[in-house]
């Protein structure tokens, strides 16, 4: 018998075969595999650079350019949308709407997050008497007719873009701070904090190292999934003459436009209706992936 | 239960504290002077010293405090004020007028929504993967993306300016309610027919359904005995929460068919400024929201033996 055959299992060829992964590129992975979310990202990607590059996409200035005896034209082959009311292009409108919708809606969608965030995590880990208060006041904002709340508060402060924008992304949190506490609460009793709260680390410390990022992932598929719904909050406040004020370009305003001259020229409410379908459903896409992505827990 | 009772009730006592005094402080920053709205912004001649004395009448030269404690002491005794533009029409009279109307709309679009949402999340969330749930699945998700309002316009081109089958805006007959109540019905069915499948589809897993299969009972009677039942329960949560913001959930879709509903009465409120009709309608409304999600809770508790309440 020779020691030759007593050959250990080569362990390299073993290692090799389950390479290690990151955990991010694992979620990657699992996205990649979502043909609806990817669809989205790439939606999202092309309105994104179609807002970024408007002025050179949009055949036509969108405020200044007035074709006189050209009102109300529906749509040829030169201008694929039509006219508006006022004789402008309103496919070189509905291109420069997208700033409007995608500023909205990432931006107040940021400072929900920072507000929701704070507040959850300050909620969910300190308890008691921080916890009873801010916990009031999350419901207060839930038990307040959103529309309505934002109706009144751009009333009061003055129709425009930085209004809409501040509006929606002081009144939408309220959910993120929910979900924060919650994750936060049951993040606290872990191992790994209470390991940490007793080598002596302080809290602000803890809260930012150790427990945000373990949140971080509910909180981006939460998000992700709300950019759809504030664009939708930004577009019914432009429509109701609260929110971006004409001139400017936004897919609410055309679609108020449209209203008002719905009997004499129909065509100028639809496609700026369109565009919020597709970048919507493109966001809700990108969210529904991100959610099966980042969460294992619910994977099939 | 008594004890979460009592708890629920202070916690929504608070909250409906909360908005008054919010409100209250967000109505005070609202621009324009009511007085001076009220005769004609100028157009009437009064004197300063007339101006003040109507003021004074109206305690708006009180500390904002005692205004606000005012108030809050009328709205208790169900007194809303008068409307400042209506002139001498009480509030709670034109709250009174456009209740029955946001109700209909809002009762009508609900009881069509339930009606084919939940046999169609059912049916979707155990044929998974067939034609019909993938149907079901893209109709949600267009539902949930498209806005109310802009469907609400399609349907005025469709229905009114080509067919000619309905009146595109007002009341004037009943058949003013059938597009507003399919745009409403629309944007509930998505999420009632998404919650209705994901809830099956979980039912279906359980211990209980595989047992009610595997002693053999008929794949009806397991479906509508066992798997059914359970599934049910979320879609109390939804109309729970539709019916919280019943009257608050019409306000885009009555500007866009003209309806004299409370959504309408709202925003023509903000814009004329009416600030005892807008202050009114945002306590009332949050008022309901609190109850019912109460009644939410509570419903749920006693539909489920599983949920104790302590």
């Amino acid at each position: 018998m020779s020691a030759t055959s007593f050959e250990q299992p080569q362990a390299t060829i073993l290692a090799e075969e389950t390479k290690h992964r990151s955990e991010l590129s694992q979620s990657w992975r699992r996205f990649r595999a979502n043909r609806m979310a990817v669809v989205g990202l790439i939606v999202v990607a092309l309105l994104v650079l179609m807002a970024i590059f408007a002025p050179y996409i949009a055949p036509y200035d969108p405020i200044t350019d007035i074709f006189r005896g050209m009102r109300g034209v529906g749509p040829s082959p030169e201008h694929p949308f039509g006219f508006d009311h006022l004789g402008r292009d309103l496919l070189s409108r509905v291109i420069y709407g997208s700033r409007v919708a995608l500023l909205v809606g990432i931006i107040a969608t940021i400072i929900s997050l920072l507000i929701g965030v704070t507040v959850g995590a300050i909620s969910g880990f300190f308890g008691g008497w921080p916890d009873s208060i801010l916990s009031r006041i999350v419901d207060t904002l839930m038990a307040f007719p959103l529309i309505a709340l934002l109706i009144v508060l751009a009333a009061v402060l003055g129709p425009s873009l930085p209004t809409t924008i501040f509006v929606i992304g002081i009144t939408v949190w309220a959910r993120y701070a929910r979900v924060v506490r919650a994750d936060v609460m049951s993040l606290r009793s872990r191992d790994f904090i209470t390991a940490a709260t007793a080598s002596g680390v302080k809290n602000s410390r803890i809260i930012w190292r150790h427990i945000i990022p373990n949140i971080m992932g509910p909180v981006i598929v939460l998000a992700s999934l709300g950019i759809g719904s504030i664009i939708i909050l930004e577009a019914a406040l432009s429509f109701l003459g609260v929110g971006v004020r004409p001139p400017t370009p936004s897919w609410g305003g055309i679609l108020a436009d449209g209203r008002a001259y719905i009997i004499r020229y129909p065509h100028i409410a639809f496609f700026p209706g369109i565009m919020i379908v597709i970048t919507v459903l493109a966001f809700n896409f990108v969210g529904d992936g991100l959610r099966d992505a980042l969460d294992p827990h619910d994977r099939e | 239960m008594a004890r979460y009772l009592t708890v629920r009730l202070f916690h929504g006592a608070i909250v409906i504290f909360l908005i008054s005094i919010l409100t209250f402080a967000i109505m005070r920053m609202m621009p324009g002077d009511p007085v001076y709205l009220l005769f004609g912004e100028g157009q009437v001649r009064i004197s300063e010293e007339q101006m003040d004395a109507i003021r004074e009448q109206w305690g708006l030269n009180e500390p904002l405090y005692i205004q606000y404690l005012v108030w809050a002491k009328n709205m208790l005794r169900g007194d809303f004020g008068d409307s400042l533009v209506r002139r001498g029409v009480p509030v709670r009279t034109m709250i009174f007028e456009a209740i029955p109307v946001t109700a209909t709309l809002n009762v009508f679009a609900l009881g069509l929504a339930l009606l084919i949402a939940i046999p169609l999340g059912i049916a979707a969330g155990i044929r998974r993967n067939s034609p019909l749930d993938y149907a079901t699945s893209v109709g949600s998700a267009l539902g949930i993306a498209t806005p109310n309002f802009w469907l609400g316009l399609m349907l005025i081109v469709i229905f009114s300016l080509y067919l000619g089958l309905v009146p595109p805006f007002g009341l004037r007959s009943w058949k003013g309610y059938i597009l507003p109540v399919i745009v409403l019905a629309t944007e509930q069915m998505a999420v009632l027919a998404r919650v209705m499948r994901a809830s099956t589809v979980e039912v279906m897993t359980e211990d209980y359904v595989r047992t009610a299969n595997a002693k053999g009972l008929p794949r009806r009677t397991v479906i509508l005995r066992h798997a059914v039942r359970n599934s049910l329960l979320p879609i109390i949560t939804v109309i729970g929460f539709r019916i919280a913001f019943l009257l608050s959930g019409t306000i885009v879709v009555e500007t866009v068919f003209a309806i004299p509903g409370i959504g309408r009465l709202f925003t023509d409120s903000v814009f004329r400024l009416d600030y005892q009709v807008v202050q009114s309608l945002v306590v009332l409304l949050a008022v309901l929201v609190v109850a019912s999600n109460i009644v939410t809770d509570l419903v749920y508790a006693m539909v489920d033996p599983r949920i104790r309440i302590e």
